[in-house]
């Protein structure tokens, strides 16, 4: 990848909502290269979404998550594919990364409570046939997501003129 | 005290002395109060919520994590002593370490690195030890406000050199020539600029390097913006032919290590003037703080300057950002090229930098300096720092441009 659409990626990471022409300028780049490489980053998957981080505790309609160690056993000539399909699918999983170490899929799961997790976990999850086991871990607080951290700092700190 | 009554407009004449001033000393006195501090009670007094501050003169980061987080470790371990005059040693080799590696300037971290409260105290430092009364101190402008009061608190005379916009705020051989006198000591020279980011190349001062060694100047080198360069690197006055010995090299972590609150700076010159300066900084303060002087030395670790690589990138791309944005809106702004101050001028409204600032603050809620406040030459600008959130930027020239828009 090129330094410019690795440039436009640090800036678009941070806010996504930058013009193609604000982005340009502060790359010094022109603009109708930057929308070019945008639209073929679009094109190529490597920008998946542009999604809003929301901070759900804020809201009155609080969701309740689980981080899942699933351990499963994997499928002759497919590893693991087909039973990460199988969960990702749902639309309560929010996220399914396969992980080394003591277990195989690591699962975030979010719900209206604890109820609704415990559910999907006992009803969705632990029947498929392929999954040995679970252990079902709740979120109490997010402090930082995805490099954003959740807690609102003081304003600025400097004072309003200085030399 | 400021040679030339053009510099200084608004120097209000030494009233006499009521109350407990009279026990005052003249010098101090007499010093004038500085326009910036007037603003500053200006915009302060305001409360707006809603002011966007482009007068700021530090980054929008804070101090990088790793580098907080080793001075609290370091007041965990109980590391509140006094350290050596100079500072620590890990600090002057490392400090050593990174002029050699950043700026090709190699100094003996035992004889020729103190590690001081800030760069002002060098800047301090060095005029004391150096300035006979009268003698007399020449200060390219616009530029940082405390070189004159400075200069007038060690006993000189700071003769302001004007520079201008046509030459992108350089200081040019020509103006330095006319401005040295058989009194002339010392040239302090602060490239990159506050306030109008201007640089000089390697070509452009070699005259000046010439000039000092034919009028036997020292010259003080503020290189405290010397990280901020965009375009090309930074080449520090000692760097050049024969200016070692003669220069004395002020710089710090404030700006591009976001660490203005900790106060740590250096002064890097020759012996016998480190071995001067030593002595005025050993008795006046004895040590840097020690646990400032711990973070310090985290911000030279390779992570540390990683961060540091970090932050000078999103410097330059507000630069581009405002730069852009003041020319679109018709204010023309020569590019800066260094530290993070734009610096457009406002001559077309007529209105007097002053004025402009004023009724920027109070009709369109942006905070910026008025130029005149930096010297000769500042008359006509305002100093605009882009140390803060893009969002904030735009929005910050939006209001200007329908400001401009209004006045018309």
């Amino acid at each position: 990848m090129n330094q410019l659409k690795l440039s436009i990626l640090d800036l678009l990471k941070e806010d996504a909502r930058l013009a193609p022409s604000t982005i340009a300028t502060m790359l010094g780049a022109a603009e109708a290269e930057v929308s070019a490489a945008i639209t073929e980053m679009e094109k190529d998957h490597v920008i998946v979404k542009y999604a809003t981080v929301i901070n759900w505790s804020k809201v009155d309609d609080e969701k309740v998550t689980a981080l899942i160690e699933v351990e499963c056993t994997p499928e002759r000539g497919r590893g693991f594919e087909s039973i990460a399909e199988r969960i990702y699918l749902y639309p309560e999983v929010k996220s399914v990364f396969l992980m080394s170490g003591a277990y195989d899929l690591c699962v975030e799961i979010e719900g209206k409570n604890l109820k609704e997790v415990a559910s999907f976990v006992s009803n969705k999850l632990s029947t498929i046939e392929s999954v040995i086991s679970t252990k079902t871990f709740f979120i109490l607080k997010k402090y930082k997501q995805d490099g954003i951290i959740f807690e609102e700092f003081e304003d600025d700190g400097r004072l309003l003129i200085s030399p | 005290m400021i040679k030339d009554k053009e510099v200084a407009p608004r120097v209000e004449q030494p009233s006499q002395a009521e109350g407990m001033s009279r026990y005052l000393n003249a010098r101090t006195r007499d010093i004038p109060p500085s326009g910036i501090r007037r603003f500053f009670d200006l915009v302060s007094s305001s409360k707006d919520k809603e002011i966007i501050s482009l007068g700021v003169g530090e980054p929008d980061f804070v101090t990088p994590w790793r580098v907080r987080d080793a001075a609290v470790y370091s007041l965990e371990k109980g590391k509140t002593q006094y350290t050596p005059n100079a500072g620590t040693p890990e600090l002057r080799e490392a400090i050593g370490q990174y002029l050699h590696d950043q700026f090709s300037v190699d100094y003996d971290p035992d004889k020729e690195i103190v590690v001081t409260v800030g760069g002002s105290e060098g800047i301090d430092l060095a005029l004391r030890a150096l300035i006979e009364p009268g003698d007399e101190i020449l200060v390219p402008e616009p530029t940082y406000l405390p070189y004159a009061p400075i200069s007038t608190l060690a006993g000189g005379v700071a003769v302001g050199i004007e520079t201008f916009a046509k030459d992108q705020f350089k200081l040019t051989a020509e103006s330095l020539r006319a401005a040295i006198t058989p009194r002339s000591k010392v040239l302090i020279f602060c490239y990159p600029s506050n306030p109008t980011g201007a640089i000089m190349t390697y070509e452009e001062m070699l005259p000046i390097a010439k000039l000092v060694e034919e009028h036997d100047l020292i010259v003080i080198s503020d290189e405290i913006y010397a990280e901020l360069t965009y375009g090309s690197r930074h080449v520090s006055f000692a760097s050049l032919p024969g200016m070692r010995d003669r220069t004395i090299l002020v710089s710090g972590f404030s700006k591009a290590f976001a660490m203005t609150g900790w106060r740590m700076g250096y002064v890097c010159a020759h012996p016998d003037l480190i071995a001067a300066m030593l002595k005025i900084h050993q008795y006046t303060i004895m040590c840097a703080p020690i646990m400032a002087q711990v973070a310090a030395l985290e911000s030279l670790s390779p992570t540390g300057l990683e961060e540091k690589d970090r932050m000078i990138e999103s410097y330059n791309q507000r630069r581009r950002l405002v730069v852009h944005g003041f020319r679109e809106i018709g204010m023309p702004c020569h590019e800066p090229q260094g530290a993070f101050y734009a610096f457009p001028s406002i001559q077309q409204t007529g209105l007097s930098s002053e004025e402009f600032a004023q009724r920027l603050v109070l009709e369109a809620k942006v905070a910026a300096v008025p130029g005149y406040v930096f010297g000769k030459g500042g008359e006509g600008f305002l100093r605009c720092c882009y140390a803060t959130s893009v969002v904030q930027l735009q929005e910050a020239l939006e209001r200007i441009g329908q400001f401009l828009h209004r006045i018309k």
